[in-house]
């Protein structure tokens, strides 16, 4: 079969179901049309009162800094609550058009299972750009790689739309909601089944738009509008990189397509400096869409959205955009084994980095917030060091249970809300000071947030035991014997540096441990702080939004089983690693070189290491945090010393406004607007050059309007006389 | 008889543009104006001895043209003169930048 199909050129999937492949980000599309026209067909409209819901309506809503934010949410509380006239077919649109894409991409991953795979199929629709030698299509590639985001983007996202119906339901902008969301999901689609760079720009710039939107969902606060330009601004510094990157690709190989990018690649040479250039600036694109150190600072703020999008835009899908672009782009740094270790150290710095802010965190989305960031990192190591299905495997089982953590506490800021809510208390909703003990009012999410907390520890068997343990293991092993171990990055050798990472990634394993138990301790157990009266109205949420809880829960449970290691075969052993073979595994091979088999008493240590660790963090954090001696909130004493750099994040926010921000809007007002453009453009170009010249011509050539007609008589026999002249001498 | 008629009509265009050039009044420089037209008929005239029918068919068109041309032009006369009292043309500048 394989040869027949090689032989008559035509893949195995044409002519099958995955031709119809532009329906997955279509759909989500048409979702878009409609919900965002319901959206502005009543914009104007104020519905009938309904009296059941008054009262308990929220807009459980993320604050920025924890502080004056929350006053737009509380501010509405004596509004009786109006739910939207469209909420119903709203309601069914918005998650049935990615429940009908989910059945698209499980149709067409099925008919994939038993034909060839070695060969992405590329479905084109129709010629983009034609431009000279610049020849680009509007095609989607059907491969492993792009199937595996494709589930994941279509199934997680089909489980947050359904739980949005829930946590979104007395919003006033309801159906404008599940357009942007819909629109996002559209967008990501195109991103991850794009058969070219440009294409996939597209969805990444339409994600980042749809990023923006959401964040600032809430906009009429001022706070939430800046966070959401905080993330756009900042996303367009890793985008030049990005383009620069095509440019560069454009330039030198003649191709952007997959495809040609890979067959051309080789040429550039192993370990040259084009090769490296070009990883690098790709990288910067990943760690601006990723959040990766120096530009992460713009995820946490973007929990300024509502927790839904947080938990689809912000942890499980778009944030992975540049892990994903990286393993596509597999080919290309196994060129580089310079840019791959400095992926792998950046990836490690932010996972340890990020570990420690969450640490001090006391909004519970935040702590969420710098956990994405630290697990990004995880998978920017997987990814660095040519453990790119390890990577990719790190990214789906995240994808689970950081979905499940930010629903969860989304639910957990529901409750909170509508207690508050009911009681007209304005304290912080998001805020752990203020919750405690809520296990017994919400078991089902209690018990849920437990599992996906395990999972993200490394707690054997749950799913991110395997996939962070995959990662630390890949790195160990790269460090001892690799191409990787061999170059040198700025005089370090790569073989300590990569030993220096696996020692972060241990080091940001136990962080992680240690906050989520904080976290979980916090929220769900000791007393409860929020109030005598709210305890009353605390609640579990409706099984709209549990019932996605519950599918994810069972899917952080059992997400390691994708890729279970040998050591531990209860099923079969590396799926996901065999499943992605065709399109990384010779660039994992390039990274390996000759296969070595890792001794398993090495892997036995590495694995035991790694579960002591996340062990011992939970141990740590039961033991050292008392959940009964906190305060609420407003009773709370100020943090000092270290923890109030943790709590400050380092200030880096600080560093960054006085180090670029007001560096460059004094250059912009002082030099730029005074000097050059009231300066140079406006006084010397505009009105020296571009009005005196022309005047000083104009003053000399009126000088010879004399206004006699005797003068212009003369002039012309003259001039007759010159020219007759000039053809009688010639 | 040819090099007479050109010499003749070359005298009366030089005599034509001279006006022209030096003189104010608007009526004598648009008679010297007729005058070099003429000039230039005779011009015509005389060529066709050598070159055919040709230069006489012009002539007709010219002195059509010159017409035209007169009525046009005394008409404009006219008109200035009403408007300044006068048709001297050092009086008549406002082409003046």
């Amino acid at each position: 079969m394989l040869l027949q199909e090689a032989t008559t050129g035509a893949h195995a999937l044409s002519g099958s179901i995955a031709e119809w492949v532009w329906l997955i980000p279509v759909l989500p599309f048409l979702g878009f049309l409609i919900n965002g026209w319901l959206s502005m067909s009543s914009a104007a409209h104020v519905g009938p009162k309904d009296p059941s819901a008054a009262g308990h309506g929220h807009d459980a809503h993320g604050g920025a800094e924890g502080h004056s934010d929350h006053g737009g949410a509380h501010g509405d509380d004596h509004h009786p609550v109006v739910r939207h006239k469209y909420a119903g077919i709203v309601s069914v649109i918005g998650p049935a058009v990615l429940l009908l894409s989910f059945g698209l991409t499980v149709a067409i991953f099925m008919a994939m299972l038993g034909v060839d795979r070695e060969a992405p199929f590329v479905r084109t629709l129709f010629s983009w750009i034609p431009a000279g030698d610049l020849h680009i299509d509007a095609a989607l590639q059907v491969d492993p790689l792009s199937m595996v985001m494709t589930l994941v983007v279509t199934g997680v996202g089909t489980l947050i739309h359904l739980f949005s119906v829930g946590y979104m339901q007395d919003d006033p902008g309801y159906p404008r909601y599940f357009a942007y969301l819909n629109l996002f999901v559209s967008f990501m689609l195109v991103l991850v089944l794009g058969a070219s760079y440009p294409v996939l720009f597209v969805g990444w710039e339409g994600v980042g738009l749809c990023s923006y939107l959401l964040i600032g969902f809430w906009f009429s606060d001022k706070a939430n509008a800046d966070a959401g330009k905080k993330a756009f601004v900042v996303n367009r510094i890793g985008d030049f990189g990005f383009l620069i990157a095509m440019f560069m690709m454009f330039a030198n190989l003649g191709a952007l397509d997959f495809v040609g990018v890979a067959a051309a690649a080789p040429g550039m040479g192993f370990n040259s400096v084009l090769a490296t250039t070009i990883c690098l600036f790709l990288f910067l694109g990943c760690a601006g869409k990723s959040a990766q150190i120096p530009l992460y600072i713009w995820l946490p703020d973007a929990m300024a959205g509502p927790t839904p999008v947080s938990a689809l835009i912000h942890a499980a899908t778009m944030v992975t955009a540049g892990v994903y672009l990286i393993a596509r782009s597999a080919f290309l740094f196994s060129l580089a084994p310079a840019a791959q270790l400095t992926v792998a150290f950046v990836g490690a710095l932010t996972a340890l980095f990020a570990a420690t802010i969450g640490l001090k965190q006391w909004d519970i989305k935040r702590v969420l917030a710098y956990s994405t960031v630290s697990q990004l990192g995880y998978m920017f190591v997987g990814v660095g060091v040519g453990a790119y299905a390890a990577g990719v495997f790190h990214l789906v089982t995240h994808a689970f249970f950081k979905a499940l953590l930010f629903l969860g506490s989304g639910s957990v800021i529901f409750a909170m809300h509508r207690a508050y809510h009911a009681t007209h208390n304005h304290d912080d909703a998001q805020d752990m000071r203020n919750m405690g003990g809520l296990r017994r009012y919400m078991p089902i999410t209690f018990v849920l947030m437990w599992i996906a907390t395990l999972a993200i520890a490394g707690i054997p068997f749950f799913a991110g035991f395997f996939s962070k343990d995959e990662i630390l293991g890949a790195v160990f092993a790269r460090a001892h014997e690799s191409t990787l171990a061999q170059v040198t990055l700025l005089g370090i050798p790569g073989s300590t540096l990569l030993y220096v990472i696996y020692a972060m990634g241990l080091a940001a394993a136990l962080l992680t441990a240690i906050y989520m138990t904080r976290m979980m301790l916090y929220t769900f157990h000791g007393p409860n702080r929020s109030g005598e009266k709210e305890q009353s109205h605390l609640a579990e949420a409706p099984w709209i939004m549990t019932g996605p809880l519950v599918i994810l829960g069972v899917l952080s449970l059992f997400g390691g089983w994708l890729n279970l290691p040998d050591l531990i075969p209860f099923g079969p052993v590396g799926l996901l690693e065999h499943w992605l073979e065709p399109v990384v595994g010779a660039a994992t091979a390039v990274v390996t070189g000759p296969a070595e088999a890792h001794s398993v008493i090495t892997e036995v240590y590495l694995i035991g290491a790694a579960v002591l660790i996340a062990i011992l963090g939970i141990v740590i954090a039961v033991v050292r945090l008392k959940p009964t001696r906190l305060v609420p909130k407003a009773q709370a004493p100020d943090e000092h010393g270290f923890e109030r750099v943790l709590r400050e994040k380092y200030y880096v926010d600080e560093l960054y406004d006085r180090v670029i921000v007001r560096p460059t809007v004094w250059i912009s007002r002082n030099v730029l607007s005074t000097g050059v453009d009231q300066g140079i453009i406006d006084k010397l170009l505009v009105t020296w050059v571009g009005a005196g010249i022309p005047r000083l011509f104009g003053w000399f050539g009126s000088r010879l309007q004399s206004g006699q007609v005797g003068t212009y008589a003369w002039v012309l026999l003259i001039g007759v006389i010159a020219v007759l002249g000039a053809f009688t001498l010639r | 008889m040819l090099a007479e008629s050109l010499a003749l009509s070359a005298v009366l265009f030089t005599i034509g543009t001279i006006g022209v050039l030096t003189r104010r009044n608007a009526i004598v420089i648009f008679m010297c104006v007729e005058l070099m037209l003429n000039a230039v008929n005779l011009t015509f005239v005389a060529l066709s001895k050598v070159y055919g029918m040709a230069g006489q068919v012009f002539v007709v068109f010219v002195m059509t043209v010159a017409a035209a041309e007169a009525a046009v032009g005394l008409a404009i006369i006219i008109a200035i003169f009403r408007h300044k009292q006068t048709v001297n043309l050092e009086n008549i500048n406002l082409l003046k930048g």
